[in-house]
């Protein structure tokens, strides 16, 4: 469903990624790993509009998208969460998922002044969905807590439910696991796979825990530089002899 | 919220209503004198910016430092309207509010794509802008001030202009617009990255207090009587902020006691010559110290609160209509 073509952006005169190829297909989990600075979130950058590559194509159903604003990038159906977490902290939980309805609402300024019942019925729905979002991810309790007020787990399952309430069919994770404990990050990784079979999404994500990558990915991408080194299975990522060296190391 | 005759609601339309009463009553049995009626309607007028500008500041969070700009805009365009072409005063604070909005949308269609200070310095330079130009339109006046204006903004008017103004953005800000500008505030990748289009809300809640920021301005020529270029300087678009600041950025019910406050201390000051110079900045520095989020923060009164009053309980307002 997703097919990126020679992807490579320019910041000056560094080349942060290089001729980037990448396919994902349907109700896969993908993983893109690789040393700090490799750039790998350049590429989820790239992918979700907020940098536009200098050359080559993101094709995302059939549609060409590289080079769209962000906003309507997620109208293409992918959605996102961030290394650092992005959440509207001083806005409630509740609040925060009902956000990502924003690009779908029917009704207009107009409505929302005057209170019409297509208004109502609209914040109906939205508040609905919403709430058994979070129920799925049992948050339904704190619905009206402060985002800043959840502990740090809560707030990166948060972004997940806030990026999964825009309805996407490709969602892209940043770093889920950074900052959890081991136990934690057993239990995100079941999430992760729940997630996909539950809401049909393909995922792409990027991690440095490499319990989790290899535990749950179908395919792995691994930069070095700007470049892809190698692309394959788990199995074959771990026995390649330039990605022990680049990134593994030995013994990995 | 399905409900719109819920005990809420009930409970705020009488509050309106007795407050509303008791004002007028006290004004026509000559309890409060025609001086301080003016300063009621006055601060009544003041409520609408600082309600306005909270908008766009507060709950947005983009920084306008020219919204005496449009106010005098309001001022002079519905002051032309209802003098020159004997227009009726509703109708004519009404276009003066939407050439306001035409300002708004000139200015903000440039700037509003960028983030950082140009929305700020570019409103600035817009409030300057516009004043040197009045004071050199001899139609209006010029630096002598636009007479003979219609007195038509009576405590009445002004106060169902107030509450129309309240009720307006109150209800844009509980929706999905106003959920859409408060996520810009906070967070303007994440908001675009969950589907918002940033400079679209920004537009919208520029030019709606761009909208209401006129329309004070058209109460504002037809209570006075008589405008100048230099009512509207900078100092005022200062002077609206602090009303912003003061009362909590992104409460409208702050909004409202800090505008209302904050225009009846300088008058209530007034006995105490010059020292009121000293006390009014007295009064914001030490405001700064002890609540440095306003006085209420970004939290509005409701029963809650009033029932319990403990300051950071939470407030679960902001969701209910």
């Amino acid at each position: 469903m997703l097919d990126v073509q020679n992807l490579s952006i320019v910041f000056g005169g560094l080349k942060a990624v290089s001729d980037f190829n990448l396919t994902i297909n349907e109700k896969e989990i993908v993983g893109l790993i690789g040393p700090n600075g490799a750039g790998k979130t350049t590429v989820f950058n790239m992918l979700t509009g907020v940098y536009t590559p200098t050359e080559g194509t993101i094709s995302y159903l059939g549609e060409k998208i590289q080079g769209l604003k962000p906003y309507n990038i997620t109208k293409k159906k992918i959605a996102r969460t961030f290394q650092n977490i992005r959440l509207f902290s001083k806005l409630t939980v509740l609040d925060n998922v009902k956000v990502s309805f924003n690009y779908r609402i029917n009704y207009s300024l107009f409505d929302s002044i005057f209170r019409t019942p297509k208004f109502r019925k609209t914040e109906a729905e939205i508040i609905e969905k919403s709430v058994e979002l979070l129920k799925v991810f049992s948050l339904d309790t704190k619905k009206d807590e402060l985002a800043s007020n959840l502990p740090y787990g809560e707030q990166r399952k948060l972004e997940i439910v806030r990026a999964l309430a825009a309805e996407p069919s490709l969602l892209l994770l940043d770093e889920p696991a950074a900052g959890m404990n081991p136990q934690e990050t057993v239990e995100l990784m079941e999430l992760i796979n729940w997630i996909k079979d539950k809401f049909h999404i393909s995922i792409l994500l990027i991690e440095h825990d490499m319990k989790l990558v290899m535990g749950i990915c179908d395919k792995i991408a691994v930069l070095d530089y700007g470049k892809k080194i190698a692309e394959g299975t788990p199995e074959e990522i771990k026995n390649n002899p330039r990605v022990i060296e680049a990134y593994l190391g030995e013994g990995a | 919220m399905n409900n719109f005759f819920n005990k809420k609601t009930i409970t705020i339309i009488l509050g309106v209503l007795i407050t509303y009463a008791v004002l007028f009553g006290l004004i026509s049995a000559n309890v409060i004198n025609s001086y301080y009626k003016g300063i009621i309607t006055f601060s009544l007028i003041n409520i609408i910016l600082a309600v306005s500008l909270n908008l766009i500041v507060g709950f947005t969070g983009q920084l306008c430092l020219g919204h005496a700009g449009f106010m005098s805009i309001g001022a002079y365009i519905s002051a032309l309207m209802s003098q020159k072409a004997g227009m009726p005063f509703v109708a004519s604070i009404f276009i003066g509010a939407i050439v306001a909005c035409i300002f708004a949308a000139l200015i903000g269609y440039p700037t509003l794509k960028l983030t950082g200070d140009y929305f700020a310095i570019t409103t600035l330079a817009f409030g300057e802008i516009i004043r040197i130009i009045i004071m050199n339109i001899n139609v209006v006046g010029g630096a002598r001030g636009f007479t003979g204006i219609p007195i038509k903004t009576t405590f009445t008017v002004a106060f169902i202009f107030m509450v129309i103004s309240i009720i307006v953005i109150k209800n844009v800000i509980n929706s999905s617009q106003g959920r859409a500008m408060l996520s810009v505030r906070e967070n303007e990748i994440a908001a675009e990255s969950m589907g918002i289009n940033a400079f679209k809300y920004k537009m919208m809640a520029f030019i709606v207090a761009a909208f209401f920021a006129g329309l004070a301005g058209g109460l504002y020529a037809h209570y006075a009587g008589y405008i100048k270029p230099d009512s509207f300087d900078f100092n005022k678009s200062i002077d609206y902020l602090t009303f912003v600041v003061f009362g909590g950025m992104g409460s409208l019910s702050g909004s409202v006691i800090a505008a209302t406050v904050l225009t009846f201390l300088p008058e209530l000051l007034r006995g105490m010559g010059d020292f009121r110079m000293v006390i009014y900045p007295l009064a914001l520095i030490l405001l700064m110290i002890f609540r440095p989020e306003g006085l209420l923060g970004d939290k509005e009164v409701s029963l809650n609160i009033i029932k319990n009053i403990l300051p950071d309980k939470k407030s679960k307002d902001r969701k209910e209509a």
